[in-house]
């Protein structure tokens, strides 16, 4: 059975939503069951941004997970990621970025959210940008991230690079193994 | 037949497009805005040369739908709910002319105002107009009501009211699509006068208009997107409209055995709430926005009948509806209370770094300094985060215009100096007409229009202004001298300040255009 709900994180501008595409076309692709709720409008201007994205393989009701059913908090910055909390299940994941995006004045100390989010039994902190620079290239930082985020969503990794190998097709060969090296390399470093 | 994945918006203006559209007329407006970009850029669209440029306000769209139904083809008009306020005028008059070809009219409300300044239902505008409405549940729905929305319009002679809420705008599912109908020919009609709303024409419309209510209420009772959920459970009657049939969904286990009437068409339909309400001992009434399927209830029928919804409290009056309010409505438990961890801080929305607009508030700010009794009056788009820190520059945002005509209210009042903050493309919607006023009496106040060539806040829409808005200034009678044009850049401060200076200080009507684009549009156009 698949049935994974996901909440995808981050400050807006940071582009959760292409972390989004990858899933669902990998979901479309293998006849799942999707639905994903995104955030437009005023709260892109740097704001908290979130996303809600279910699949499954029998039909979803709601477009909003609810309260302590969230299987995956995925995020691209740690103090985001602590934000839905309140939505993990008991035994859900949550993998984030280990590097904080300060762009209000009160951000707290770094070493305060990222011991925060350690305090979480099942929590995945990676360091997305150094490992995406290593691979070649900062842009495929979300990628890294979702390679970190691979055992907990519910679906087999080769979905997830077969949705890889098509989103990038139109960009070249170069830019596909590209972003399956981020995949790997995220997965590797976890 | 091969699944798309698209946002409720995409899957409208899909639906619409499959259904026979020739044209979709729209201001861009979150949650709405997507459905025009999706006609924008469709190929299927533009072969058949569906009309889908930009309007400048929602009323010069809706106008225009309704010429283009004059001449019988099938035409959209796009907006979020405030901006069914700037069209009420010809969407009340249309539902009293009634159509030719089909009108469907999408209001996008936008409950916990994610991007607005108020939760008003749409759904009361159509009561008051007495027109139907159709409310999707689902992408597929949404997909669907489009595309047999203009049968519907046609058939029973009025335009549509399409509600659709931020949630499912915004939310991606899949959806099939069906074959494409061909367009409408021109055709116009058959009574020559029907469009002519004078007063003896007019009580004749509006006479049937009265007495197709009784056909409205019929096609709910016999349409797919009523349905009834028989159950054994007669102790608690389940009536769920739009979206929040996926919540009731979501909580399956609570359900019971409850009937259940999933709502997606009004007028409500009476065989099937007669008999919700004839089986079962009290309704529970699951509505997002306004409680007006519940209010009406609480009289239908004359019948002492316990109703719960948001007006007895069981569901929340404010706010969107989840999954977790309506578990809470059902189980008859407090919904969980959502308790972030304290180390979370706030995050909000704010100005780009480098955006003209904080070069704009920088200088008008330094100025003011200067000024103890001065009131910035500010207007919708991105600007309007110059409420927030560090600016805190503007002291009022109405709706869309509203900067000119309040400055020149204060300044009527003896408010000086009286500023107007507004942005281009909130200037040509709905600012001209305000600052004719201005003009006529000369009142003494000073317009800033922020110039970014561009409608930023939704995403970088064309602009209906743009290299004109000088000749617009001028055109309505500013005196040119003071039609003052800058570019916003650190490197430019003491001008700008200098020029803000000298037209505060003119006894008068000046405008000041601060003009650069926007960064967002710009690093588009560089991708």
């Amino acid at each position: 059975m698949i049935k994974t709900d996901i909440i995808l994180s981050g400050v807006g501008g940071q582009g959760i939503l292409s972390i989004a595409t990858v899933i669902g076309e990998a979901a479309l692709k293998n006849n799942l069951y999707m639905k994903q709720s995104e955030v437009h409008g005023m709260s892109q201007r740097g704001g908290d941004v979130q996303s809600n994205l279910r699949i499954s393989d029998t039909p979803i009701s709601s477009d909003l997970i609810p309260l302590k059913k969230c299987d995956l908090i995925l995020s691209l910055e740690p103090m985001e990621a602590l934000r839905y909390l309140p939505y993990l299940s008991d035994n859900g994941w949550i993998v984030t970025s280990s590097t904080p995006f300060k762009n209000i004045p009160n951000y707290p100390e770094d070493g305060d959210v990222l011991n925060e989010v350690k305090k979480i039994k099942n929590s995945v902190l990676i360091d997305v940008e150094a490992i995406a620079r290593e691979v070649g290239n900062t842009r495929c930082s979300n990628i890294v991230l979702l390679g970190a985020a691979l055992p907990y969503l519910g679906i087999p990794a080769s979905y997830i690079e077969d949705a890889i190998k098509s989103i990038f097709a139109r960009k070249g060969q170069e830019v596909v193994e590209l972003n399956l090296k981020a995949l790997a390399a995220g997965a590797k470093n976890k | 037949m091969q699944k798309l994945l698209l946002l409720a918006d995409e899957a409208i203006a899909l639906g619409a497009i499959d259904g026979g559209l020739s044209g979709v007329y729209a201001y861009p407006g979150t949650p709405s805005t997507e459905i025009t970009e999706f006609i924008q850029l469709n190929s299927d669209a533009k072969a058949r040369g569906i009309h889908s440029r930009w309007s400048a306000n929602e009323k010069t769209a809706m106008e225009s739908a309704i010429g283009m139904s004059f001449a019988g083809k099938r035409a959209m008009v796009c907006m979020k709910h405030v901006g069914l306020n700037v069209a009420a005028d010809p969407f009340m008059n249309s539902a009293i002319t009634g159509v030719n070809g089909g009108v469907l009219v999408l209001s996008a409300d936008d409950p916990s105002m994610h991007s607005s300044q108020n939760e008003q239902d749409s759904r009361n505008y159509a009561k008051f107009a007495l027109i139907p409405i159709l409310e999707p549940s689902n992408q597929q729905e949404a997909y669907d009501m489009a595309y047999y929305g203009f049968e519907m319009s046609e058939k029973l002679g009025r335009p549509i009211l399409l509600r659709i809420t931020t949630r499912l705008a915004h939310s991606r599912s899949g959806v099939v699509r069906k074959e494409m109908k061909p367009q409408n020919t021109t055709s116009f009609p058959s009574d020559p006068k029907k469009f002519v709303l004078l007063p003896a024409i007019a009580r004749r419309n509006y006479a049937e208009l009265l007495s197709s209510q009784a056909s409205f209420v019929e096609s709910s009772e016999n349409s797919p997107f009523n349905t009834y959920y028989d159950g054994d459970n007669k102790k608690r009657g389940i009536i769920a409209c739009g979206v929040t049939y996926n919540y009731l969904m979501e909580n399956k286990e609570l359900i019971n055995g409850s009937p259940i009437l999933k709502i997606g068409q009004y007028p409500l339909p009476k065989k099937q709430i007669e008999k919700i309400m004839n089986e079962c001992e009290s309704i529970l009434v699951i509505e997002e926005g306004y409680p007006i399927v519940e209010e009406m209830l609480k009289g239908f029928l004359g019948k002492n009948l316990t109703i719960n919804g948001k007006l007895d409290g069981t569901l929340p009056r404010q706010g969107e509806l989840n999954p977790d309010s309506v578990k809470a409505a059902l189980s008859g438990k407090k919904a969980e209370p959502v308790v972030i961890p304290e180390i979370v801080r706030m995050r909000p929305p704010a100005l780009c770094q480098g955006c003209g607009h904080r070069d704009m508030y920088e200088a008008l700010n330094a100025v003011i300094k200067q000024y103890p009794d001065a009131k910035v009056f500010g207007d919708i788009g991105c600007y309007t985060l110059g409420a927030l820190p560090p600016y805190g520059a503007i002291n009022s945002c109405l709706d869309m215009g509203a900067s000119i005509t309040m400055a020149k209210g204060a300044a009527d009042a003896g408010v000086f100096p009286a500023v107007a903050v507004i942005g281009d493309s909130t200037f040509t919607h709905s600012g001209i007409t305000g600052l004719l006023d201005a003009v006529n009496e000369n009142t003494n106040i000073t317009v800033v229009i922020s110039d970014n060539l561009t409608t930023a806040m939704t995403g970088g829409q064309d602009s209906a202004g743009t290299g004109k808005l000088e000749d617009i200034c001028a055109g309505i009678g500013v005196k040119k001298e003071h039609i003052r044009v800058l570019v916003p850049l650190k490197k430019n401060y003491d001008e700008m300040i200098s020029v803000i200076k000298e037209e505060i200080d003119y006894k008068g009507v000046s405008v000041i255009i601060p003009r650069r684009e926007c960064l967002q549009t710009l690093k588009r156009k560089k991708k």
